[in-house]
């Protein structure tokens, strides 16, 4: 009956390679420009340094966290920096403030400042999720709609001035350390640990990729799609809104567009590590290298002097590339996997 | 009518050796195509066949071997460099674009355009013209994912037939249409042998290969194993060498009339009562019993396809209820509703059914992920089910961590089969089952379904080829105009009958 040949020769070691190019290219990227900072400036390859480069990019990573379920699923949100700034404001407006600080506001005990935080930026995410999934506006949309709702929010709130105090804990954990490791860090490394255990050893992550990989096919195998959609959603917005929280105390303030540069960076690093923007393929591992180039990129321009507007330019042609290697390492999976029978 | 005008070899290959990823798919193969004649070439699933007219199309440009156009060596680096030669294929697995137009699919690659702009109203009327010599009746206008699948293979069809290519390649190009359909589509076959164009024609419906094609060459494990003229030899020399030595294997053996078991007494699993889709189907009844299998027949566009989507939720129905085990079902839930209802759907597209790019064991897994573990996954649970699923159905090749979609159209076709076989539902709707299978596997299917039935679930096998319905079924309820227009039930059946009521 049906017989083929299978008997299994060396695979080419060209073709391995060209089937990991998603996520080659990200960590021969990083190597190299570890390599060339640590040999152009002295200062880089240091530990203070990397103490440094994991704290710059420690708020993004946790916005990237929830990014990148949502990546998976083949959608997207651009309301994840607007979240966060409303959600810090949030809590801002629900802390007892400074009497300079002419807002009127809600005080309330810390913890329950911060429960509001978090139900906030929930409530927020759950009219993106319902938008999306039940009224079926498109991601894109629907999420720069978002965007333009948590600007509101904040605006409203702040009306122009700036907060200063947030409750102690996130105090805490936003700029303070442990030994010589910032909070900060550690709550970034555990929300990739976690993002990676539930991607990964998860019936809900498994379901991610599939609705990532083939909606359809998802759906006819009984996965309750628009649930796994509106979840990744949910989380994204809960991640946003534990990052903005937490920034209000890392920049030590409350305001306004605090949180702009956020969004192009958390969306950088999930794609420059190597997650499909088609869905489906990609992971936590594949962000936390993107934040790492990122990281690097950033902090290493500033070792060897480079001129701070020339910077902004690269970091642009850097996404570029990023999503040229993204789209190429698509072509070559739908080539690759053109069986078809 | 067979008057070969067949002449000069057009197209030569000579020692053609394909791997993918350090596994053979062809090799040391010969094949010559002459001008003119319609050639027909079979073999088992996965046996290669695909893969060499991929290579002949420019699809796969890394292979060993020559090729040889018009006696000059050639090697073509993609499919523009082989349509351009020339070439054109109707590949297996759709490859329209739903989202465009009929008229932009039709001309796909070909836009008409004045000074360098598309004109669409050129590009309707022309597009119009070509449907028209083939005798499809769409609105050029419509988006080609909104037809049925037997349209959209017209349309895929009308394009390349039409296109001019020389050489012509057909890989299973009848799998989804209705008997006058193919009979259109043979009678342009042979109009366009009178030009001197060249076919290649795939097919696993040997009858039909016999009746179109001048030559026939079968192909076995990657390797080209006869050629033959196709008035020299017949059905059982073909399976012979398909199957190889020390196979004693029946083909489809339906050509005469057989009897259907009687109505039968078990309880009724599921109870469909007056459902209707406008423009669909209207005020169909019906019940499924436990423990049997029920054909539902009808020509492409008879609504039997779509009754099937509706059953499993995937269309809203406008009136009318479904019961299963006498439960009212809620499908407005879309398919998880209908799955927690008890009722699981396969349907005809492998495409909108598998996860290309992830391992056979995930595909096989997924419907039942929740009962391996309900909040973690387990592996090896889930390597374990499918790994019995393989070796049961003859899945090659038969390791569960290959990307599916490396496997051949009718290999995938089971793995979507072994998704229901773990936990099974009450209701299981199959769409086309057999869809691109070889008589090996075809036989498995029937087996398989055989052995769902005796388990005490209901089955509805719903086709548009009497062969599957007729090998597969108890009892026959046939589709005609979006109405059940007669049950054959305990009483003899043959092809010519259900084409009669249909
Ligand atoms: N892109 C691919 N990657 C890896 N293996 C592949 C790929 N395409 C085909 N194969 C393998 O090559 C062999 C031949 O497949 P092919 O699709 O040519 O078979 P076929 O004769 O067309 O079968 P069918 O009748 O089922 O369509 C199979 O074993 C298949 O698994
Ligand atoms: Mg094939």
């Amino acid at each position: 009956m049906t017989a083929s040949i299978a008997a299994p020769t060396r695979i080419s070691p060209w073709v391995r390679l060209r089937g990991q190019l998603r996520n080659l290219a990200p960590l021969v990227t990083l190597v190299a420009l570890i390599a060339l900072f640590s040999a152009t400036s002295p200062s880089f390859a240091t530990l203070s340094n990397l103490s440094n480069v994991l704290q710059q990019v420690s708020i993004t990573a946790i916005i990237a966290v929830g990014l990148t379920f949502v990546i998976l699923c083949a959608e997207i949100d651009l309301s994840v920096a607007s979240v966060a700034n409303a959600t810090g404001i949030l809590v801002a407006f629900l802390t007892v403030q400074d009497a300079s600080v002419n807002i009127p506001n809600l005080p309330l005990p810390g913890w329950l400042a911060i429960m509001g935080g978090l139900a906030g930026c929930l409530a927020l995410g759950a009219v993106t999720a319902f938008g999306v999934t039940r009224i079926g506006i498109p991601s894109f949309i629907m999420t720069l709609a978002m965007l333009q709702i948590g600007n509101g929010i904040c605006a409203l709130l702040v009306r122009g001035q700036i907060a200063y105090s947030v409750p102690p804990v996130l105090l805490t954990l936003g700029s303070g350390s442990i030994g010589p490791v910032p909070w900060i860090v550690v709550v970034a490394g555990l929300t990739l640990l976690v993002g990676h255990l539930v991607l990964t050893y998860t019936r809900f992550g498994r379901y991610i990729y599939m609705v990532g990989g083939n909606r359809e096919a998802a759906e006819h195998s009984g996965v309750g799609v628009k649930a796994v959609v509106g979840a990744a959603l949910l989380i994204s917005a809960l991640c946003s809104g534990a990052a903005g929280m937490l920034g209000v105390a890392y920049f030590g303030s409350a305001q306004q567009n605090q949180f702009d540069n956020y969004l192009l960076d958390a969306i950088s690093a999930v794609v420059v590590g190597g997650t499909s923007l088609f869905g489906g393929q990609g992971g936590i591992g594949n962000t936390i290298v993107g934040l790492l180039v990122l990281g690097v990129l950033n902090n290493g321009l500033d070792h060897v002097r480079m001129d701070s507007f020339l910077k902004i330019l690269i970091r642009g042609l850097v996404l570029l590339l990023a999503l040229v290697v993204n789209v190429y390492a698509q072509r070559l999976r739908a080539k690759y996997r053109s069986a078809g029978g | 009518m067979r008057t070969s005008l067949a002449g000069e070899p057009l197209l030569e290959l000579s020692g053609i050796a394909k791997r993918f990823a350090g596994v053979l798919a062809l090799s040391g193969v010969d094949f010559t195509l002459r001008a003119g004649e319609v050639h027909g070439l079979v073999g088992e699933n996965g046996a290669g066949k695909s893969t060499l007219m991929k290579i002949i199309a420019g699809v796969h440009a890394e292979y060993e071997g020559e090729m040889r156009l018009d006696g000059r060596p050639v090697r073509f680096r993609n499919a523009r460099d082989a349509r351009d030669a020339g070439i054109g294929m109707v590949h297996q697995e759709l490859s329209t674009v739903p989202e465009l137009s009929v008229a932009e699919n039709v001309l796909l690659g070909a836009q008409p355009t004045r000074m360098g702009v598309v004109s669409w109203r050129r590009m309707r009327a022309q597009a119009r013209r070509q449907l028209d010599a083939f005798g499809i009746d769409v609105d050029p206008r419509a988006p080609v994912g909104s037809l049925p699948l037997g349209l959209q293979q017209m349309v895929e069809l009308a394009r390349v037939l039409l296109s001019g290519a020389r050489i012509i390649i057909l890989d299973e190009p009848t799998s989804a249409l209705s008997p006058p359909e193919v009979e259109r589509l043979f009678a342009l076959l042979a109009r366009l042998r009178e030009t001197g164009r060249s076919t290649v024609f795939i097919s696993h419906f040997l009858d039909d290969v016999l009746r179109v094609s001048d030559e026939v060459t079968v192909f076995r494990n990657g390797r080209r194993v006869e050629g033959a003229r196709a008035d020299a030899v017949d059905k059982a020399w073909l399976i012979e060498r398909m199957v190889g030595a020390g196979h004693e294997r029946l083909g489809e053996s339906h050509a005469g009339e057989m009897r259907l078991a009687d109505r039968p007494t078990a309880p009724v699993v599921m109870a469909a009562e007056r459902l209707s889709v406008p423009g669909l189907f209207e005020d169909v009844s019906l019940s499924v019993y436990a423990g049997e299998v029920l054909g539902i027949y009808g020509f492409m566009g008879s609504g039997q396809l779509e009754l099937a989507r509706a059953l499993a939720g995937k269309l809203p129905l406008d009136g009318g209820a479904v019961r299963v085990d006498g439960q009212a079902a809620r499908l407005r839930g879309g398919t998880p509703a209908a799955k927690r209802a008890g009722i699981a759907f396969v349907p005809e597209s492998r495409r909108a059914m598998l996860f290309a790019q992830e391992p056979v064991y995930r595909n096989i897994s997924i419907a039942i992920l929740e009962r391996i573990g309900r909040v973690l996954l387990r592996p090896r649970a889930e390597r374990r089910i499918a790994e019995g699923h393989v070796q049961s159905l003859g899945i090659r090749p038969a390791g569960v961590d290959r990307p599916v979609g490396q496997l051949s159209g009718g290999n995938q076709q089971k793995v979507a089969l072994a998704r229901w076989l773990t936990h099974l539902p009450r209701v299981l709707l199959l769409s086309e089952p057999t869809r691109g299978m070889d008589v090996g596997a075809k036989d498995d299917v029937v087996r398989i379904v055989r052995g769902l039935r005796d388990a005490g679930i209901g089955v509805v096998v719903v086709s548009s080829e009497p062969e599957t319905v007729l090998s597969l079924a108890d009892r026959i309820l046939v589709m005609r105009r979006g109405a059940i227009a007669r049950e054959f039930v305990g009483e003899p059946v043959s092809k010519d009958r259900l084409l009669a009521a249909a």
